[in-house]
């Protein structure tokens, strides 16, 4: 089982080799990207942090769990630890399955499930060189 | 007994340190964890019922602990 955070950047075309097989007729690539915010005036990156060993254990169980409802999927993602400029992405999904609706839905699945439940915090760093944590309503 | 408290995020910040060694009685709670720390004036910033996970697994505050566990608080999670 590979460990999924990184503190390097993301290789999303890696992750879409990983998953590829010859019975796999559709696959889907999510890719969170830090946005840069001029709404909010502007964010020049956001520091992810973690709790490590609960967050591996958290995508293994997300990852069995899509398992269990499309068994033909095939399931590759990287979260990004450290600092991520904006523009970078921070996490990437990759679903290989044999139709394109199982890809779609367990994609779908994992996102919304990372974000719920694996420990992972963001700390903005403001254009204006201050910084603030991000309250899961701005998520 | 011995439990080792992890505190992470904004909680860390507060409490100034990332984890708390503590010394409980036998059949403690993850609330008298909280218990423990409550004393502190950081701990005003934390919700009354945070959420919890116990060896790396979600839990609850009536969560029963044994020697050695890692409790930790969890502040709302902002990942992905």
């Amino acid at each position: 089982m590979s460990a999924r955070m990184s503190d390097r950047p993301l290789e999303p075309a890696g992750l879409l080799a990983e998953v590829a097989s010859s019975g796999c007729g559709g696959t889907v690539l999510f890719v969170g990207t830090v946005r840069s915010s001029p709404e909010d005036g502007g964010v020049a990156g956001i520091e992810y942090s973690a709790y490590p060993e609960m967050a591996e254990r958290e995508f293994d169980r997300i990852v069995e769990e899509a398992r269990e409802r499309w068994p033909m999927a095939r399931i590759a993602l990287r979260h990004r630890l450290g600092y991520v400029p904006a523009g970078e992405a921070s996490i990437a999904i990759a679903v290989a399955a044999p139709h394109r609706a199982e890809a779609y839905d367990a994609s779908r699945y994992v996102i919304e499930e990372t974000k719920k439940r694996v420990p992972v915090w963001k700390k903005e760093q403001l254009a204006s060189g201050r910084s603030r944590w991000v309250e899961p309503a701005r998520a | 007994m011995k439990v080792r408290l992890r505190l992470f995020a904004w909680y860390a910040e507060a409490f100034g340190r990332e984890e708390i060694p503590l010394e409980l009685a036998e059949g403690a709670s993850v609330a008298d964890c909280l218990a423990a720390i409550r004393t502190e004036p950081a701990a005003a910033r934390l919700p009354p019922s945070p959420l919890v996970a116990v060896n790396l697994r979600y839990a609850r505050l009536e969560t029963a602990l044994r020697e050695g566990d890692e409790v930790a608080l969890i502040p709302p999670i902002a990942g992905g």
